[in-house]
């Protein structure tokens, strides 16, 4: 390698991440989210320890609501790289009837997010848990740490963060306390794609454009995988050629018209394009700054 | 900027992507208070260089309807947490992301005000350049020496001046080359640095992305133009061999590897390495990476290694060449910043992490705390939350480690209270030798074009400024100082005994020139700023003096009677 590109700059930073949280942490664990930053956080980890396996678990908190073919990727691809799964769903909220339509996205979210969060991390006995969030997603992310230190009770106080510097990361957590890390705190949406375009990385195919079926009401598209989706009178589905630019829960994930059916083509389309990527998540919309609130909460 | 043309074409697509993926990579950091302008610099490179999408920018407009600012506030693109958008202010490092078709940036966004001296130094400790802003209508303030002092601490290599507001002075070339002048006299204090001044206007955005119609009398390239060329990165390869072992890679009985992040220089396959402290030796077998074999590994690489023989090594170990080993001790003189409300105690026993290595360090003494504003020093007994001090400290086992200012990786340490965990201060080893000596570190060029040799780099290698020092006859305090400096590791020279034409010539060479004179001439100090009288009437009280005219150059912390701050 001639020049030390950004990208294998990142990749360096991210398995050095990875490799301290392995080296001072008890129990990790590697939160699992399914979508393209979760395809990323896994290569870089099977890199970080090659030629062994990686030393942690993945956890994905499955809210029920999850796209099928994100399940079937999830199933797959992680069976097919040798990592041990373990899928944590608060069932109990779902029992008592846990939709964005009838509870609103902030309870539904609450519950089937962030409680079965931090219940997975609990069942585990889990001290760290490594996630794919990046600081460019939204802005109370800017200053978020790498190793971003949560209570007792997973709370995140932003008054309350260990100063990072260089590469020195304080792992030392008192017992009930818990980290967060972050090892692609540096990257950029527009990086992630560039990697895994570079490294040819798997993804969920709901990333590249086709027609599927959706409800369409004025700009947002929605998709209409679960029985629930509330159509007014005279609404129907409407075969839509499009893509998720970031994946969530079916019922809160809007769609973006899209004709990217390749990653170089989804690259094109990210220069041409000018909307935050999680702009299509209705969850961040309840109130301005609500991202803040969620993470205070515990959310990821 | 030329994307959209390049996706005119499509044929260029491949070509482009290969290019986008080549790009390098440059951290900076910026300084400056709410007043500079700062967070409407940032705003605006951000906006310029098209970072900031739509619905960012919707939202952002929305918040300023209830500011009192009109159009798009750029500032608020920058301000990310609800506290301080309701306050108004900044109050912890934020973390930015743009690329322009050239490069990638990342910027550390610190707030300047005094008391986040600990900020400005978490976002100074992953940067290569520090952006510095001054206010065009308020000149040099106290507070932009104190940035420029902690880049300068931190051992940032590149230093941008940006001059903003210029628009609110009427685009005064005069304005500018006073804030020039001033800023490089009190920069020649300090270590060799090339700084680069730019006039711009955040607001209008003069100089920021583009060069200014304004100011017509400015040649230079605008700050993007600047960051975008500054070369970056080549600095650590030069050095010595450096890699903490992070960890060891033992999946079966056939395979045992350590892991880590080349920290300084490369190492190739075949090369003979010491472990440190053990002194044990082996050579590098393999370099071992999920994408194959390397024949060498550089700087900010994360491989693993495989050694020839079965030597017993562990995580916090430190591998380098047999010919270039760094220092192996347990006393440590440091610089530290202290971050943790709780104040430093002298005695006490913290936890000291240094690359991959964590054990027990007892903080032994403070020499001195640094006055962030007036620079010089002062007696301390404690260090408080943002003070800068000099310490001893004493680790339970021998550490590994070179100064900082040979290797921020493995000069660096952090202290972390063992009661609380919180991660108390940021240490930055100034060695353990007891003589204080200047540094006689030759400056790397920073760029590959040849440039003359500046007065800058003269005082780096020599350690201090020349001056000429007249002590009103008196023989015996004049070969006195002569040795006392001598000792120190200055370029001293006494009695020329010839005309001022030729001590002046000495003394711009940039010798200390002691002249025993005669009466009637009485005693003074002549540097490059003027005449001082001197009072002093001993070796150690002359040298004091010299000290308060900032004739020595070190940045901070060595031990003794070296350093000039």
């Amino acid at each position: 390698m001639s020049t030390f590109s950004h990208l294998r700059q990142l990749e360096a930073e991210s398995i050095h991440i990875m490799r301290e949280v392995a080296a001072e942490c008890q129990r990790p664990v590697l939160l699992y989210s399914i979508g393209k930053d979760s395809s990323v956080l896994l290569r870089l980890a099977q890199k970080a320890f090659y030629p062994g396996p990686f030393p942690f678990p993945l956890l994905h908190i499955d809210t029920g609501y999850k796209f099928r073919e994100m399940i079937e990727f999830r199933d797959r691809y992680t069976a097919q790289i040798g990592a041990k799964l373990i899928v944590h769903t608060n069932t109990a909220a779902l029992e008592e009837g846990a939709t964005p339509f009838a509870w609103g996205t902030q309870r539904c979210c609450g519950a089937l997010k962030t409680q079965a969060l931090l219940d997975g991390l609990k069942a585990g006995g889990f001290d760290a848990a490594i996630g794919g969030a990046r600081r460019d997603e939204e802005r109370s992310r800017a200053k978020e740490r790498v190793f971003s230190f949560r209570d007792g009770r997973g709370q995140w106080d932003p008054r309350n963060q260990r100063p990072e510097l260089w590469k020195l990361f304080n792992t030392r957590l008192h017992a009930g306390e818990s980290l967060r890390v972050f090892p692609l705190s540096n990257w950029t949406e527009m990086d992630v794609w560039q990697y895994i375009e570079a490294e040819k990385i798997p993804i969920v195919p709901l990333y590249f454009a086709k027609e599927r079926p959706m409800l369409v009401r004025g700009d947002s598209l929605l998709p209409v995988e679960q029985p629930f989706v509330p159509f007014l009178p005279g609404e129907t589905p409407k075969l839509v050629k499009c893509r998720m630019r970031s994946l969530g829960c079916s019922p809160c994930t809007g769609a973006i018209h899209s004709e990217a059916d390749t990653v170089p083509k989804i690259i094109e389309e990210l220069i041409t394009m000018r909307r935050s990527e999680r702009q299509n998540r209705v969850i961040d919309h309840d109130q301005d700054g609500s991202m803040e609130l969620k993470k205070q909460e515990g959310y990821f | 900027m030329t994307e959209t043309s390049v996706l005119d074409a499509p044929a260029a697509f491949d070509q482009f992507l290969q290019q986008e993926q080549a790009k390098d990579l440059l951290r900076f950091t910026t300084a400056g208070s709410v007043d500079d302008g700062k967070s409407t610099l940032i705003g605006r490179l951000l906006y310029d260089s098209r970072s900031v999408y739509e619905d960012q920018l919707e939202s952002v407009t929305k918040a300023s309807i209830g500011r009192n600012v009109g159009a798009i506030d750029f500032s608020l693109l920058t301000d990310g947490l609800r506290a301080e958008r309701e306050q108004g202010i900044t109050i912890d490092v934020a973390y930015r992301y743009f690329a322009t078709p050239k490069r990638k940036f990342i910027i550390a966004d610190t707030p300047g005000h005094e008391q986040y001296t600990r900020n400005m130094v978490t976002g100074a400790s992953t940067a290569e350049l520090a952006i510095i802003l001054v206010d065009a209508r308020k000149g040099l303030l106290a507070q932009s020496r104190r940035h420029a002092y902690i880049s300068l601490l931190l051992g940032l290599p590149n230093l941008v001046i940006a001059v903003n507001k210029m628009d609110l002075v009427g685009y005064d070339q005069q304005v500018f080359a006073h804030i020039e002048t001033e800023f490089r006299r009190f920069l020649l204090r300090f270590q060799a640095i090339e700084p680069h001044f730019v006039p711009i206007s955040a607001l209008v955005g003069d100089n920021v992305v583009t060069g200014s119609k304004n100011m017509p009398w400015f040649n230079g390239p605008s700050l993007l133009e600047y960051l975008e060329t500054v070369p970056v990165g080549d600095r650590g390869v030069r050095s010595a061999f450096r890699f903490p072992v992070q960890r060891v890679v033992r999946p079966d009985l056939d395979f045992r590897g350590y892991a880590g992040t080349v920290a300084g220089g490369l190492v190739r396959t075949g090369d003979a390495i010491t472990v440190l402290p053990s002194g044990r030796t082996s050579r590098v077998s393999r370099i071992v990476t999920f994408d194959g074999d390397r024949e060498e590994a550089r700087t900010g690489e994360s491989v693993t290694l495989t050694l020839e023989d079965d030597v017993d090594i562990g995580r916090g170990d430190l591998l380098a060449h047999p010919d270039e080993v760094p220092e192996v001790s347990s006393k440590l003189e440091a610089t530290l910043v202290w971050l943790n409300e709780a104040p430093a105690e002298i005695g006490k026993r913290y936890r000291l992490k240094h690359a991959a290595s964590l054990q027990w360090a007892d903080l032994k003494s403070i020499e001195y705390r640094t006055n962030i504003n007036t620079l010089e020093r002062e007696p301390a007994n404690t260090l408080e939350m943002n003070v800068i001090g000099a310490v001893r400290i004493e680790t339970v086992r021998p550490l590994a480690f070179d100064s900082y200012q040979t290797n921020r990786i493995t000069g660096s340490f952090i202290l972390i209270d063992a009661a609380t965990n919180a991660t108390v201060a940021a240490g930055m080893i100034t060695g353990h030798a007891a003589i204080a000596r200047p540094s006689r570190r030759v400056v790397p060029q920073r760029s590959t074009e040849p440039v003359p040799v500046t007065e800058a780099e003269r005082r780096t290698r020599q350690g201090h400024a020349g001056a000429w020092i007249e002590l009103g006859g008196r023989e015996e305090l004049a070969w006195r100082l002569e040795r006392l400096l001598f000792d120190r590791g200055c370029t001293v020279y006494r009695n020329p005994g010839h005309s001022e034409e030729i001590t002046r010539a000495f003394y711009r060479f940039g010798a200390l020139v002691v002249v025993a004179g005669s009466a009637e001439r009485g005693s003074f100090i002549e540097t490059a700023e003027g005449r001082t009288r001197i009072e002093a009437n001993s070796a150690s009280g002359i040298e004091h003096e010299l000290e308060k005219l900032q004739v020595f150059t070190q940045m901070s912390g060595w031990s003794g009677s070296g350093g000039g701050i």
